[in-house]
C-alpha cells in the first residue's frame, strides 16, 4: 500500500518537475511546480511528517508560489513566447545534470547497505497521530528556540528587504 | 789654512745663490729689479774672495816640501753605494766624497781660475752697464760657473770633476743664450750643449771602466792602482787606452777640438765677458786640465796620447786656416782659441804636460785680454763686431789699441811676450819628443797665428775709418772699470812668460813647480832627441822667423797693398770660399746628425700624433662604440624582455578575460561541473 | 518494500532535474522556481532520514529550510522586480554588466 502510494506520489513529483523546467509559459511553470509541490507534500505526510507536510502546503504553496505568480504576472513581457526559452549552454546543462544525477545514485545505491533495515510500521500514518505537531512544536520552543527566533528576524529582514528593494526611487 | 780649500768654490756657490735668490724674490714680489750696486759687490766680491783665499793657500802649499805638496779636504760623504765587483774580482765599494785637493796642478789652475774670472767680473760691470733686465742673473751665473769651475779643478775624484764639468757646460749654456730674445743666442747655446753632451757622453763610459777595473774613482787611488796593473805601458786597445781614449773625447767635446769644435764660434752669440772667461781662459781648459790630472793613464798609453797630439795639431791648423778669412772679430777670436787649445793637446800628446799646462796660464792673460778688449770695442761701436766696418780705432780707443797690441803679440809669439816662451816650449818639445811633423805643423800654424791677429789689429786700429755715420759721432774709450782689467792683464801677458825659460835661457820654475803633478816616466810613443841647446836656438829662430813673416804680410796686405789682398782673394775665390765658410763642417753635420735627428723627431712626433694618439683615440672610439652597443642592447633587448613580459600577461589577460563573461548562469555552471568533480574524487578515493 | 534508499533516489533526481533547470533556462524566475525545487528535494531527504532515523530535527529542519525558502524567495523576487524596471527583461543572458 505504502509503496504504491509511494511511486505514484514519486512519478507525479518527477514528472511534474520535469514539466516545470521544460515548461515555456512561466505561468504554467508556476503551476507545475505548485502541483510538484503538493506531490512533495503527499510525500511528507507518507513519511509521518504532518507539519512539514502541512507547512509545506501552507507557507510554500500558499504563500510563495503565489508570490511567484504576482510577480511574474508584474514582468511578464508581451513578446515572451516568441524568444528562446534556453541559453545557449543548455547542452552542456543537460550533460552534467545527466552526470551529476548518475554519479549521486551511484554514492547512494553504494551507501544503501547503510540505511538498510527494517522498515518501521506501515500503518503508523494511518494512524492517527496528534503527536508530531505537538512534538516538534515543543521542539521548537525548547531545543530549538534560538534558530526559531533567528528564524523569525530573517523573516523580518527579508520583509524589509523586499519592500526596499522594489522601491521606485532607491 | 790649507784645510779651508773647500772655501774656495764656496764663495762663489754663494753670491749666485744670494744674487740669484734676490734678484727672484724681488722680481716676483716687488717688480723691480734689484740695486746694481748690491749685485755688482756680491758678485765680484765673492770672486775676490775666493782668489784672495787661493793666493793664501798657494803660499801655504809653497810652504811645503816638495814631494809634500798635495793636501785633501774632504767636506762630506756624498755617495755611499753597494759593494760591486770589479774586473779583478775585488769587491769594490761605489763610495764617493765631496773632496778637494791642492797639489801644483790645481795650484795653477785656480790661480788662473780665479785670478783671470776676477778681472772679468770687474770688467763686466762696465761692460753689461746698460742691462736693465737680468744683469742680475747675468752676474748670478756667473758665480755658477765660477762655483762649477772651481769644483771642477779643486775636485779629488773623477765624479766631482764630472760634476763641475757638466755645471760649466751649463752655465755655459745659461750664457751663451743670456740674450733671451735673440733667436740665434738660443739656438747657439743649444748647439754648445748639444755638442758638449756628446764628448760627456765618452766620458761617462770612461769613468765607469776606470770604476770596473780600478774600484774607486778617487785620484789617488785610481792612479795607485794604474801603477800596481799596468807597470808597462799598454799596447793598442787594451783597456787602459779604451779608458784614455774615452776620456779624451769627453776633452775634445768640452775643449772643442776636431770633430767636436762647431760649437765655440756659435758661442760668440753671449756676451764678451762670457766669451772671454768661458770660452778662452776657463771652461775650454777644463779638457786640458784633465788630461793633465790623468797623465799616469795617459803616459801608460803612448798610442793613445800620439792621437791626442795629432788631433790636437790638426786642430790647430784648421782652425788657424779659419780663422784666416772671418769677419767678424770675435769669430777671429773663437777660432783662433780652438787653434791654441789645439796647441795645448799637442804638448800634452808628445809627453810636455808642463807646457801645456803653461800655454794655458799665458793663453788665458792674452786671450781674456784680446776678447775683453774687442769687447771694449764692440761697446764703442754701439755693438758692431763686424770689422769691414772698424777701422783707425787706434785713435779712439787708445788704451784698449795698447793693451790688445800685448796680447796680439804675445800670441803671435813676439819674443820678450808671454805666448813666445810658452809656445816656443811646446814646439820645442815636440821636436825633441821625436815628432818633428808636429814641430813642423806647429811652426806652420805660429805663422798663421801671427798673420791672422796681426790682421784683425790692422783692419780695426789702423788704417782708414770705415765706421758707419751714426757709429762714428759717438766712439769713445770705454770707462776705466773696462780697462783697468785690460792693463792688468796686458801687465800679465807680458810677464808671465818668465815663469817657465826654456833650458838655454835660464831655469823653467813652471815645469819645477808642476813635476810632483804628473808622472816622471812621462813619453809618447817616439824616440827621444837628445838634442842641444843650438838645436832649440836655432828652432826658435825659425820660429820667430815665420811669425816676423807672418806679421809682415799681414802688415802688406791690410795696410799698404789692400788691392792686393783683393786680387788674391779673387784669383783664388773658390779656395777662399771654402775657408771662410769653415769648410762647411756645420753644413755636413746638419746633413748627416741634426736633419736625422729633426727627421726622427718628426718621425716621433707624427707616431705620437697618428700612433699613440690614434690609440687613445681609438679606444675613446671603442668606449663610444661599446657605449652605442650597450644602448642598443639595452634598448633592443633589455626592453624587448621587459616588454614580452609585459606582453605575455596581456596575452593571459585577453585569454583569461573571457572567462568573465557576466553572465551567471555561466559561473553555475562552472559550480556544477566543480561539483561533479568533487564528488567524482571522492567516488575515485573510494568513499 | 519502500526504504529510505527509494526516497534518496527521488531526492537525487529532483534535485538534477532543478539543477539543469538553473543551468538552462533564460527566465530567471524559471530559474528561481528550479531553486525551490532544489530545496524542496533536499526537504525530501531530511524527512526521509527523519522517519528512518526515528528522530525529529530532520523534520525542525526541514521547516526552517521551509522559512529561509520563503525569505529567500521574497528577497529574490524584489531583485527581480528591480532588474526587471532597469533593464526591461527577465532573461539573465541579457544581463552581463559584470562583463570584462
Amino acid at each position: 500500500m505504502e509503496a504504491a502510494l509511494f511511486y505514484i506520489l514519486a512519478t507525479m513529483l518527477v514528472a511534474f518537475a520535469i514539466l516545470t523546467v521544460m515548461a515555456s509559459n512561466p505561468v504554467r511553470s508556476a503551476v507545475y511546480l505548485i502541483s510538484a509541490l503538493l506531490s512533495m507534500a503527499g510525500l511528507f505526510f507518507l513519511l509521518g511528517a504532518e507539519f512539514v507536510g502541512a507547512v509545506q502546503i501552507l507557507v510554500y504553496v500558499g504563500g510563495i508560489m503565489v508570490l511567484f505568480l504576482f510577480v511574474i504576472m508584474l514582468v511578464s513581457v508581451r513578446e515572451m513566447e516568441v524568444q528562446r526559452k534556453v541559453n545557449r549552454q543548455w547542452k552542456t546543462a543537460l550533460v552534467l545534470g545527466i552526470v551529476l544525477s548518475f554519479e549521486l545514485v551511484f554514492l547512494v545505491v553504494r551507501g544503501a547497505d547503510i540505511f538498510r533495515t527494517d522498515t518501521v510500521g506501515q500503518e503508523w500514518i494511518l494512524e492517527a497521530q496528534t503527536l508530531n505537531t505537538e512534538t516538534v512544536g515543543g521542539l521548537l520552543y525548547s531545543t530549538y528556540l534560538l534558530p526559531f527566533e533567528i528564524a523569525s528576524v530573517l523573516l523580518l529582514v527579508a520583509m524589509v528587504a523586499a519592500v526596499v528593494l522594489t522601491q521606485k526611487q532607491l | 789654512m790649507l784645510d779651508n780649500i773647500w772655501l774656495i768654490p764656496l764663495f762663489p756657490l754663494l753670491g749666485f745663490l744670494i744674487n740669484g735668490g734676490f734678484g727672484l724674490w724681488k722680481v716676483a714680489r716687488t717688480g723691480t729689479r734689484p740695486p746694481k750696486p748690491f749685485v755688482y759687490c756680491v758678485a765680484c766680491g765673492s770672486i775676490l774672495l775666493s782668489l784672495l783665499l787661493s793666493l793664501s793657500c798657494f803660499w801655504a802649499l809653497l810652504q811645503l816640501d816638495p814631494q809634500d805638496r798635495i793636501q785633501e779636504v774632504e767636506v762630506f760623504s756624498w755617495i755611499h753605494g753597494p759593494a760591486v765587483q770589479t774586473i779583478a774580482g775585488e769587491l769594490a765599494n761605489f763610495k764617493i766624497s765631496w773632496g778637494f785637493q791642492l797639489d801644483p796642478l790645481s795650484a795653477v789652475m785656480i790661480l788662473v781660475v780665479a785670478g783671470v774670472g776676477f778681472l772679468i767680473h770687474v770688467y763686466a760691470i762696465g761692460y753689461m752697464a746698460e742691462e736693465e733686465e737680468g744683469f742680475y742673473r747675468f752676474f748670478a751665473y756667473m758665480n755658477l760657473f765660477m762655483f762649477m769651475m772651481l769644483t771642477l779643478v779643486l775636485a779629488n775624484n773623477y765624479l766631482l770633476m764630472f760634476v763641475g764639468w757638466e755645471g760649466v757646460g751649463l752655465c755655459s749654456y745659461l750664457l751663451i743664450g743670456y740674450y733671451i730674445h735673440k733667436k740665434s743666442a738660443g739656438d747657439a747655446a743649444k748647439k754648445a750643449f748639444v755638442v758638449n753632451r756628446i764628448g760627456d757622453f765618452a766620458f761617462i763610459i770612461g769613468m765607469l771602466m776606470i770604476f770596473t777595473y780600478f774600484g774607486s774613482l778617487d785620484f789617488t787611488e785610481v792612479f795607485h792602482g794604474v801603477e800596481e796593473m799596468f807597470p808597462m805601458p799598454e799596447a793598442l786597445w787594451g783597456p787602459l787606452c779604451w779608458i784614455a781614449l774615452l776620456l779624451f773625447i769627453g776633452a775634445m767635446g768640452k775643449s772643442a777640438q776636431i770633430p767636436l769644435f762647431v760649437w765655440l764660434p756659435d758661442a760668440m752669440e753671449g756676451p764678451t765677458p762670457v766669451s772671454a772667461l768661458i770660452h778662452a781662459a776657463t771652461m775650454v781648459t777644463a779638457g786640458v786640465y784633465m788630461v793633465a790630472r790623468s797623465s799616469a793613464i795617459y803616459s801608460r798609453a803612448p798610442d793613445v796620447l800620439f792621437i791626442v797630439a795629432v788631433v790636437g795639431i790638426c786642430t790647430a791648423l784648421l782652425a788657424a786656416s779659419i780663422a784666416l778669412f772671418q769677419q767678424d772679430i770675435k769669430r777671429v777670436l773663437a777660432y783662433s782659441t780652438v787653434s791654441q787649445l789645439g796647441y795645448m793637446f799637442a804638448a800634452l800628446g808628445v809627453g810636455a804636460a808642463a807646457a801645456g799646462i803653461f800655454h794655458l796660464m799665458t793663453h788665458a792673460f792674452f786671450k781674456a785680454l784680446l776678447f775683453l778688449g774687442s769687447g771694449s770695442v764692440i761697446v764703442a761701436l754701439h755693438h758692431e763686431q763686424d770689422m769691414r766696418k772698424m777701422g783707425g780705432l787706434r785713435k779712439h780707443l787708445p788704451r784698449t789699441w795698447w793693451t790688445m797690441g800685448v796680447a796680439t803679440l804675445a800670441i803671435a809669439g813676439v819674443p820678450g811676450l808671454a805666448g813666445f816662451f810658452s809656445k816656443d816650449e811646446i814646439l820645442w818639445r815636440s821636436f825633441s819628443n821625436g815628432h818633428p811633423l808636429i814641430w813642423f805643423v806647429g811652426v806652420l800654424v805660429a805663422g798663421m797665428t801671427a798673420f791672422y791677429m796681426m790682421r784683425m789689429m790692422f783692419l780695426t786700429f789702423h788704417g782708414e775709418e770705415r765706421l758707419s755715420p751714426e757709429v762714428a759721432s759717438h766712439v769713445h774709450e770705454s770707462p776705466s772699470v773696462m780697462t783697468i782689467p785690460l792693463v792688468i792683464l796686458a801687465v800679465g801677458a807680458v810677464f808671465a812668460g818668465y815663469l817657465g825659460l826654456p833650458a838655454w835661457l835660464g831655469p823653467n820654475v813652471f815645469e819645477h813647480f808642476l813635476e810632483p803633478a804628473f808622472e816622471t816616466r812621462y813619453h809618447a810613443a817616439g824616440e827621444t832627441v837628445h838634442a842641444a841647446h843650438s838645436t832649440e836656438i836655432l828652432l826658435t829662430l825659425v820660429s820667430v822667423a815665420l811669425a816676423g813673416a807672418g806679421i809682415y804680410l799681414a802688415y802688406y796686405f791690410f795696410l799698404k797693398r789692400k788691392e792686393k789682398a783683393e786680387q788674391l782673394r779673387q784669383k783664388y775665390a773658390g779656395l777662399h770660399r771654402i775657408i771662410r765658410d769653415k769648410y762647411y763642417v756645420d753644413e755636413a753635420y746638419d746633413f748627416l746628425f741634426v736633419n736625422r735627428a729633426k727627421g726622427l723627431g718628426r718621425f716621433l712626433s707624427a707616431f705620437d700624433n697618428n700612433v699613440v694618439d690614434g690609440a687613445v683615440n681609438g679606444s675613446a672610439t671603442i668606449t663610444q662604440i661599446s657605449a652605442w652597443l650597450s644602448g642598443q642592447a639595452d634598448i633592443h633587448i633589455v626592453d624587448r624582455a621587459v616588454n614580452l613580459v609585459a606582453e605575455i600577461f596581456e596575452f593571459l589577460s585577453t585569454v583569461l578575460r573571457k572567462i568573465q563573461t557576466g553572465l551567471v548562469q555561466r559561473y553555475a555552471l562552472f559550480f556544477v561541473i566543480g561539483i561533479i568533480l568533487v564528488i567524482s574524487l571522492y567516488l575515485y578515493m573510494g568513499v | 518494500m519502500v526504504d529510505v534508499t527509494h526516497y534518496l533516489i527521488l531526492s537525487t533526481i529532483v534535485f538534477s532535474i532543478g539543477v539543469v533547470g538553473v543551468l538552462t533556462r533564460r527566465n530567471v524566475i524559471i530559474i528561481l522556481m528550479s531553486i525551490e525545487l532544489m530545496l524542496n528535494s533536499v526537504n525530501l531527504n531530511l524527512v526521509a532520514f527523519s522517519d528512518r532515523l526515528q528522530d525529529l530535527s530532520g523534520q525542525v529542519f526541514a521547516v526552517f529550510v521551509i522559512v529561509v525558502a520563503a525569505a529567500e524567495a521574497a528577497v529574490g523576487l524584489g531583485i527581480v522586480i528591480s532588474l526587471f524596471r532597469n533593464k526591461e527583461t527577465v532573461n539573465v543572458d541579457e544581463i552581463d554588466l559584470l562583463r570584462g
